[in-house]
């Protein structure tokens, strides 16, 4: 807390607000402090604490600049506690000797946390996260322009392009050690490492003679199972309503296209798996997914959830009726004679589940009959209702 | 009881057929199979009776060609349907013996009557025997009849006031009017 100081509000020349929120308390540390219910801007330069309204009257506010911070943590709140509110620590360096008045002298603590009331949108964090990358705050003004400053650089001859390749070289690898120094961060730089994958999946197809096939299928492996690059997670919408409408558009987009290869019609579990497997961090719970699946039929999407009289839940096409699924079944039977579940699994190369739940399906339409005996069970064409 | 010779339909070689089909409209067809084929093989074979545990025995009911058997359970649902159009009724509570009726009693009545009427018989007493087993009627379709399905079938004449039967130990006799 001693790294505050006491500012102008005014901004200074090249510095942009990047973020802000309302209803926000300090704690030093661990503790509260008297800084509560104000409105926080992250600016370029400097985070700004102070009370509703003050920063337009141009008032004395609380600032922190962003040299001080080292990097920052976002806090879920923890089992035990009663707050719903989400924190975010910044971790700090120690205070320069030459800093204006703060509000406190000396802290116990090296890291302050913003308490959101209200919650925070989910981006916030990564807000903060570029705008510490950036260091924006170290470029010198040298002109008037606001905004087009940093992107001026001086580029003389070859010299000039390669030094620009080696700070980009240098910049990619600086934030993929930062984005593997644990999960925490990952997760919030998944977005980043997805972008960057697919430009490397780009350059590998430009120059797809220099590299094996093998290798190129192997490094695309890689790259896919890093997952989907904006997974719609719960922390995003103020409803359930809202997420479960949203996750259903998601699962459709990501499923209806596997789906319709093996026929059209998925189990439940099989989507959960595939679902999360594409997700890989953002993981989804079952009865989320189950949630999800239960709107589709309102969105107007190709998929829906369709329950088996044995209880079985699978996903399927619009398009695919129990009509349909019938008469496809009955053909196929017709073909071969007579088919037991595991023989039309293989022929459609779906699980024996699902052909089960077909023959039974095509059974309730009248257009096959089954056969039990000690070989097990076996579904003919319904020769009762079609001879005679 | 093996050789009996009948014209087994296109059903008795489908699988399918020795399994009660669950769904509706197909189980109705199938069981009317059952119907026909149950009451045309016993009408072959002169047999009433049938104990439902010793039912595989019959060829009817165990296809060895194709390997299946009927199983009880549906057994017993093919028997009451028969129970319900008059074809067939247990003998006891548990429903192990059955009494087949390639026709109903009623019909058999008629039939009986008709002969009866036929011959002239009315007002004389006849044995049972004599109508299940004698020469005379060696070419009727209630030769060789079980006694005991013979007898109701005459005792439902009889409340119709078309016959009275006299059972006396062993003399079983019957007068038409």
């Amino acid at each position: 807390m001693n790294r505050f100081e006491y500012t102008e509000s005014s901004l200074i020349v090249n510095e942009q607000i990047v973020a802000q929120d309302i209803n926000i308390r300090l704690y030093d540390g661990e503790q509260k402090t008297v800084f509560e219910s104000g409105e926080v801007f992250f600016t370029t330069h400097r985070v700004i604490w102070c009370n509703p309204g003050e920063l337009q009257a141009e008032k004395i506010v609380l600032s922190l600049p962003l040299y001080l911070v080292k990097y920052i943590e976002e806090e879920s709140p923890s089992t035990f506690s009663f707050s719903k509110s989400k924190k975010i620590v910044l971790h700090l360096h120690d205070p320069l000797p030459d800093r204006n008045e703060g509000p406190q002298i000396s802290s116990l603590y090296d890291y302050i946390k913003l308490s959101f009331r209200e919650g925070y949108r989910k981006n916030f964090a990564s807000i903060i996260q570029e705008c510490l990358r950036e260091r924006r705050w170290e470029i010198k003004v040298q002109t008037q322009s606001l905004t087009r400053v940093s992107q001026i650089k001086l580029r003389t001859g070859i010299v000039g392009i390669e030094r620009s390749i080696q700070e980009k070289q240098k910049a990619t690898d600086k934030s993929i050690s930062i984005a593997f120094q644990d999960l925490d961060k990952l997760m919030t730089m998944a977005k980043e490492m997805v972008r960057l994958s697919n430009n490397i999946s780009a350059k590998i197809r430009e120059k797809q003679g220099d590299i094996t096939e093998d290798e190129t299928v192997r490094f695309k492996s890689y790259l896919l199972s890093l997952g989907i690059d904006d997974p719609v997670t719960r922390d995003s919408y103020k409803s359930d309503h809202q997420y479960y409408r949203s996750l259903a558009k998601q699962i459709s987009d990501i499923i209806t296209e596997p789906l319709s290869d093996v026929g059209g019609m998925m189990a439940l579990t099989d989507v959960f798996c595939r679902v999360n497997r594409a997700r890989g961090l953002e993981l989804l719970s079952p009865e989320d997914l189950l949630n999800a699946c239960r709107v589709m039929d309102s969105l107007n999407l190709p998929l829906k959830l369709h329950h088996f009289d044995s209880g079985v839940k699978v996903l399927q096409l619009q398009t695919l009726d129990d009509e349909n699924v019938a008469t496809t079944t009955s053909e196929l039977i017709e073909d071969k004679g007579s088919l037991t579940p595991e023989e039309l699994a293989q022929l459609l190369n779906i699980s024996v589940l699902l052909s089960r739940q077909r023959l039974l399906v095509t059974e309730s339409c009248g257009k096959c009959c089954r056969d039990e005996s000690i070989e097990g069970l076996r579904f003919y064409p319904n020769l009762f209702l079609t001879r005679d | 009881m093996a050789d009996v010779n009948i014209d087994w339909p296109w059903q008795y070689s489908f699988p399918p057929f020795f399994s009660l089909q669950p769904h509706t409209e197909t189980r109705s067809k199938q069981i009317a199979a059952w119907k026909t084929l149950i009451l045309e093989y016993f009408k072959a074979s002169k047999q009433s009776t049938l104990d439902i545990h010793e039912a595989t025995n019959l060829p009817v009911f165990n296809n060895t060609a194709i390997n299946r058997k009927l199983n009880t359970a549906a057994l017993l649902t093919i028997l009451n349907e028969l129970q319900n159009s008059g074809n067939a009724a247990p003998t006891d509570k548990q429903k192990n013996i059955w009494e087949i009726y390639w026709h109903t009693l009623e019909e058999w009545g008629n039939i009986i009557y008709t002969y009866i009427m036929n011959i002239g018989a009315t007002n004389s007493v006849l044995t049972i025997y004599e109508l299940t087993q004698g020469d005379d009627v060696q070419n009727e379709e209630f030769y060789g009849l079980d006694s005991n399905v013979f007898i109701k079938i005459l005792k439902a004449l009889e409340t119709q006031g078309k016959c009275e039967v006299m059972l006396f130990d062993d003399q079983q006799g019957v007068k038409f009017f």
